[in-house]
């Protein structure tokens, strides 16, 4: 055994440990009414991605190899709200490339959910697994309804 | 106050520190896997097994000819070869050589020809004496064109003793919801959900060549013909997601255990009904699908056939093998060995399968309850996911000495399962 052999174990050991103590300290410098809203969307959109999303992507996000694709580090993700909106409102069914690795399983669309619950449930994932991008609002998802005809 | 404050340093210090020596005591200690008892599997009592190669790549299905060479098949190419001929001897695998331009799982030695598929071809080479191949740069083309669209493609085959060829076309979907949203009936089955009959000495077969030898089978990745009962038995896919899409009819843990995965002792002609039916282990009925009307109550209409065994839910069987050998004792002999690739959709339940299950036969048909004969493969219960697992179980073959041969398509690992007494 040699402590030497593994310098970059101990380099993200004091990195982790950093993020840690400052994710502690943070709330107590932020404790704004927008971050308690944030929150419960979050928690909010947890529920939603158990009881849908978990089946397929898995508890952690990760998903399954050459089926379901992982939800972390994804430009699918934390990149382009449209695109993502569009996914849950109108399911998907193309192949998916993702670090090398590629991904079949056809996705049911979701336009059964509520807007909030839509908003609540990407909100979560692109705050969850490690992800941290911008939280998405009701009203971005409301934008990509169909117009109902009367 | 400043011996406090050291100690508030330090402490936090000398725990890191601690933590390092202890992790990497850890990584040190779980670096030679080979040190594992039996690879890590745990058999029953007289049973051995070792790890006779590791790393080739995504191994699929295998195949072993009497002069113990091994021949792999990759689902995805490695090194630009999609086939790699193991030498064993005495217990250690070499790799003596690797070929073929395309990747696939199906393999099989019949009539001095290996037969190997890609997800839309199945190709053959012609062996020599010693069962090599004599020109792995030309294969000939048996059958093309086979149906292939993003799901279920892998081309599992088999071969019979009367020239005939055997090749899954899975169903390119779950369930048939999204091609059949007025329940009129599903219209994928004329071309797809079936296993398709092609002439095993036949070159330049094309898709509508081919025979539906039986329907009504989701996906079929473990298939072998049975000398003794002189039939097609094939091991089903069973559907995925019966809670997710009837929250009110079936819970999480129903969701996990149904349906069953199906043993299928298939005639020409026969109909194993999906996506209109499945089999529920539990209460041993074939049952109407919630698609077309079933409730979780409702049986299915008994001109579709009832499995010859059925296993728990989502276990994945992706090879199934007829043992022949005398080396294993008499319970075996004849007997079924199926390969669980293991689960993905009994979450948020605990994953299962991953494991290689041992059904009794008698007289070429299934006869009393299976047993779990090898397991381990995932490497612990914190293992037993698709992303985790260390090891999945994907092909079976028996060597000439009448062992037991398992391919992992998770590391590419090559296990050998002998009995010691």
């Amino acid at each position: 055994m040699s402590l030497l052999k593994y310098p970059i174990l101990i380099f993200f050991f004091i990195l982790g440990l950093n993020i840690t103590l400052q994710a502690q300290t943070k709330p107590k410098v932020n404790g704004k009414s927008g971050q308690i809203g944030l929150k419960s969307s979050i928690a909010r959109g947890k529920v939603v991605y158990t009881n849908i999303c978990l089946a397929c992507h898995m508890a952690d996000g990760n998903g399954v190899p050459t089926m379901n694709p992982p939800l972390i580090k994804t430009s699918y993700v934390l990149g382009d709200k449209t695109a993502l909106i569009k996914i849950v409102l109108n399911g998907f069914s193309e192949d998916v490339e993702i670090n090398g690795q590629k991904f079949s399983n056809n996705m049911a669309p979701h336009s059964d959910l509520t807007d909030v619950q839509i908003a609540d449930v990407l909100t979560y994932v692109r705050k969850s697994f490690g992800n941290n991008a911008s939280a998405i609002k009701p009203s971005e998802v409301k934008k990509f309804r169909p117009v109902k005809k009367i | 106050m400043n011996s406090r404050k050291l100690v508030y340093i330090f402490l936090p210090l000398v725990t890191i520190f601690l933590l390092i020596v202890i992790i990497s005591w850890r990584i040190d200690n779980n670096k030679p896997s080979k040190v594992l008892a039996n690879a890590g599997l745990t058999l029953p009592s007289g049973f051995e097994a070792s790890a006779i190669a590791e790393n080739l790549g995504r191994a699929r299905h295998l195949t072993i000819t009497p002069q113990n060479d091994i021949y792999v098949h990759l689902e995805s190419l490695k090194n630009g070869k999609g086939i790699i001929v193991l030498h064993e001897n005495n217990g250690k695998a070499t790799i003596k050589t690797s070929f073929a331009n395309f990747g696939g799982t199906g393999i099989a030695i019949k009539n001095g020809y290996l037969y190997a598929s890609n997800d839309k071809a199945v190709y053959r080479f012609k062996l020599n004496e010693q069962n090599e191949v004599i020109n792995p740069d030309a294969p000939e083309t048996v059958v093309s064109g086979l149906l292939s669209r993003r799901a279920h493609e892998a081309k599992a085959l088999c071969l019979d003793n009367k020239g005939n060829l055997y090749v899954n076309i899975g169903a390119y979907s779950n369930i048939c919801s999204e091609f059949d949203r007025d329940r009129k009936g599903c219209p994928i089955l004329d071309s797809a959900g079936g296993i398709w009959q092609f002439k095993a000495d036949k070159l330049n077969q094309h898709y509508a060549d081919g025979i539906k030898y039986a329907g009504g089978l989701r996906n079929v990745v473990g298939l072998s013909w049975n000398d003794q009962s002189n039939q097609l038995f094939v091991m089903q896919h069973g559907r995925d997601a019966l809670h997710d899409l009837f929250p009110k009819l079936y819970t999480q843990h129903q969701s996990a255990e149904l349906p069953a995965e199906c043993m299928f002792a298939l005639k020409k002609g026969d109909n194993a009904g999906w996506p209109y039916v499945y089999y529920d282990w539990i209460q041993n009925k074939n049952m109407l699908g919630p698609e077309y009307g079933g409730d979780g109550v409702k049986t299915a209409d008994p001109q579709y056939i009832n499995p010859a065994a059925a296993y728990p839910g989502h276990y994945a069987p992706n090879d199934l093998l007829f043992y022949t050998g005398t080396q294993f004792p008499e319970k075996y002999k004849n007997g079924a060995f199926i390969a669980f690739h293991g689960s993905w959709n009994r979450a948020p339940e605990p994953q299962a399968g991953y494991c290689i299950v041992f059904q009794p036969f008698k007289n070429g048909m299934p006869d009393g309850k299976w047993e779990v004969f090898a397991n381990g493969f995932a490497g612990g219960p914190e293992k037993t996911s698709p992303n985790a697992a260390e090891h999945r179980p994907c092909g079976l073959a028996q060597g000439p000495d009448g062992s037991l041969y398992v391919a992992d398509d998770q590391r590419g690992t090559i296990y050998k399962i002998t009995y010691k007494n």
